[in-house]
C-alpha cells in the first residue's frame, strides 16, 4: 500500500522554480532516501510535504488522503535536533504527541531505556551530548502518532563514529517497528546503507533524475559497508550525481 | 558563598569610598546639614527608625502594587502586540512616545485628573514598569528559534500551542531582564510619585527632610531607596533561578 504519494508538483518562489512536476512515493513501511546537490530544493520538498506551504500545481497525498497544505501529518525531525531547551528528555519526547493529545509516557520510557538513555530522563537538552541530543529527537519522531517520518539529513551534523552508531540504532529500531520513512541526505553511503530505495533528485528546478533499487537484505550488516558490491552501488549513484553537478 | 567570592571586589571599593567620605568631611569639617559623614547618616538611620519605618512599609506596599500591576501590564501589552503583529505596527512607536513624556511633568497632572488617592500614583508607577518588560517580551517572542518554530508548525501545532510550548517560555529569560529592570525602576516610581502628595512614604518623608534641611535624613532616605532597589532586583533574580532552570549553570560551559 503507498504510504505517501507525490503528484506533479512545483513549486515556485516569485522568479526562482525550485520544483518542477516532481513525482514519487513512498510504500507503507518503506525506507526511502532522496540524494540531490545542494540547493536542489530538498528542503522545500519536506516542507510542501509537512504543510508549511501548498504547492503551486500537484497532490500530495497521504493514505489516500491528499494534504497539500496541511500540518501536522507527518512526524519530522529537523537538521539540528531541534529540542525544546526548557524540557527534560522526557518532555521533549512527548511534545510530538502532546500536540495532538495522545501522551504515552510508559511508552516514552521504555524507548528511552533502549536507546540508551536510561538515567537522562530528567536531564536537560545542553546536559546532553550531540549524539544523544540526535537520538532523543529521533525517539520523539518515533513516538509522534503520525505514521510517515520524514528526517532531514539528521546525521550531518554527528562525527563519523557517532553516524555510524546512530545509523545503526535507527535501523535496529526501524526493524522492530517498520514505519514509512523519508530520508533527505547527502551521502551516498548514508542512503545506500539505510534505504530500500535511493531516489536521486536533479538540479534546480527539481525532477526526479533516477531511481536506484537498494539490493542489500534486511537486516543490515555494518560489514557491506566495505564489500564489492556496495562499492559499485556507490559508484554508480556517484556518476548518477556528477552528471548534475 | 559565591556571593562573597565575587562581591569582595565592589564591596572593598565601596568600603573604600565611605572611608574617603568620613575622613575629608571629619577633616574639612563640613557641617551637618551641607554633607552628613556617613557615620552622622548611620546614627540617624538607627535612632530615626521608629521616625521612618511607616513611612518604609507604606513604600514597600506601594512599590509591590505598582510593580505587580506594571509588570502585568507590560506583559499583557507585549503578549497582545506580539499575536496581533498589525496592532504592534501601529501601537509600538506611541508605546515609545509614551516613555519620552516626563514624569515629573506628568505627575502633576495625574494629581489633576485623578485626585490624592492611590490611582495617579499607581499610574506613575506603571509608567514606568512597564515599558521595559514589553520591549524584553516582544524582543524574546520575535527572536524565537525559526528551526524549533518549522518543528512545532510541521508537527501540527496550533497557534496557541506554539505560543504557550514554545514562544513564551522561549521569552522567558527575556521576561525576566525587563523584569529586573522594572523592579528596581519601581522604586523609584513610587518614591516620585509619594512627592506629588501622599501622607506617607519615602518620598514624604524625603521631602519633609530637605526643606527641614535634615541632610542627614535624605541620605537616610537613599539609602533606604538603594536598599529597597537592592533588594527587588535579588528577589526577581532569585525568582529566575527557580523557574529558568534549563540555562547551564556556572561558567556557562555545555557538556559537549
Amino acid at each position: 500500500m503507498t504510504k505517501l504519494l507525490i503528484e506533479n508538483i512545483s513549486k515556485s518562489f516569485g522568479e526562482n522554480q525550485v520544483l518542477d512536476q516532481l513525482s514519487l512515493r513512498v510504500e507503507e513501511a518503506e525506507f526511502v532516501s532522496i540524494l540531490g546537490p545542494s540547493g536542489s530544493g530538498k528542503s522545500t520538498l519536506f516542507q510542501l510535504i509537512g504543510g508549511l506551504f501548498a504547492p503551486d500545481f500537484g497532490e500530495i497525498r497521504l493514505d489516500g488522503k491528499r494534504i497539500n497544505g496541511e500540518t501536522g501529518s507527518i512526524s519530522y525531525t529537523p537538521q539540528s535536533p531541534s529540542l525544546l531547551p526548557w524540557r527534560t528528555v522526557l518532555g521533549n519526547i512527548l511534545l510530538g504527541g502532546e500536540i495532538v493529545g495522545e501522551i504515552d509516557q510508559a511508552l516514552a520510557l521504555k524507548m528511552i531505556d533502549k536507546a540508551g538513555l536510561k538515567g537522562y530522563e530528567n536531564a536537560y537538552p545542553y546536559e546532553l551530548s550531540g549524539g544523544m541530543k540526535q537520538r532523543v529527537a529521533f525517539i520523539r519522531s518515533l513516538l509522534s502518532p503520525q505514521s510517515l517520518i520524514c528526517l532531514d539529513e539528521p546525521f550531518s551534523a554527528l562525527d563519523e563514529f557517532t553516524r555510524l552508531e546512530m545509523q545503526n540504532w535507527l535501523l535496529s529500531v526501524w526493524e522492530e517497528d517498520k514505519r514509512a520513512i523519508l530520508l533527505v541526505t547527502h551521502n551516498i553511503e548514508e542512503a545506500l546503507y539505510l534505504s530500500d530505495r535511493v531516489i536521486v533528485l536533479s538540479e534546480k528546478p527539481t525532477q526526479v533524475k533516477k531511481e536506484f533499487i537498494v539490493p542489500f537484505p534486511r537486516p543490515r550488516q555494518a560489514s557491506i559497508l566495505l564489500s564489492e558490491e556496495f562499492l559499485s552501488w556507490k559508484k554508480k549513484i556517484y556518476n548518477e550525481l556528477r552528471v548534475i553537478m | 558563598m559565591k556571593i562573597w567570592y565575587k562581591g569582595w571586589r565592589p564591596a572593598l571599593v565601596l568600603i573604600l569610598l565611605f572611608i574617603v567620605w568620613e575622613v575629608s568631611c571629619r577633616l574639612f569639617e563640613i557641617p551637618k546639614w551641607l554633607l552628613p559623614s556617613p557615620s552622622q547618616i548611620w546614627l540617624e538611620g538607627a535612632a530615626g527608625w521608629s521616625n521612618y519605618h511607616h513611612h518604609l512599609t507604606s513604600t514597600i506596599g506601594l512599590t509591590i502594587l505598582g510593580f505587580l500591576i506594571g509588570a502585568s501590564v507590560g506583559i499583557a501589552v507585549a503578549v497582545g502586540l506580539h499575536l496581533i503583529p498589525k496592532l504592534r505596527e501601529a501601537i509600538y512607536p506611541i508605546i515609545i512616545l509614551s516613555q519620552n513624556i516626563p514624569i515629573i511633568v506628568l505627575a502633576p497632572l495625574l494629581v489633576i485628573w485623578f485626585g490624592f488617592g492611590i490611582l495617579p500614583k499607581v499610574i506613575v508607577i506603571t509608567l514606568v514598569c512597564f515599558f521595559p518588560i514589553t520591549v524584553a517580551a516582544l524582543d524574546g517572542f520575535r527572536q524565537t528559534s525559526s528551526e524549533l518554530m518549522h518543528y512545532m508548525k510541521m508537527a501540527g501545532a496550533t497557534k496557541k500551542q506554539i505560543f504557550w510550548k514554545l514562544e513564551w517560555p522561549y521569552a522567558l529569560p527575556s521576561i525576566f531582564s525587563g523584569l529586573k529592570i522594572s523592579a528596581t525602576y519601581s522604586v523609584m516610581g513610587a518614591v516620585i510619585s509619594e512627592w506629588l502628595g501622599a501622607k506617607e512614604g519615602i518620598g514624604v518623608y524625603m521631602t519633609l527632610a530637605s526643606s527641614s534641611f535634615r541632610t542627614d535624613r535624605v541620605f537616610v532616605a537613599i539609602f533606604l531607596i538603594m536598599i529597597l532597589s537592592l533588594v527587588f532586583f535579588a528577589l526577581i533574580v532569585s525568582m529566575e533561578r527557580m523557574i529558568v532552570k534549563w540555562k547551564p549553570k556556572g561558567d556557562g560551559k555545555r557538556r559537549d
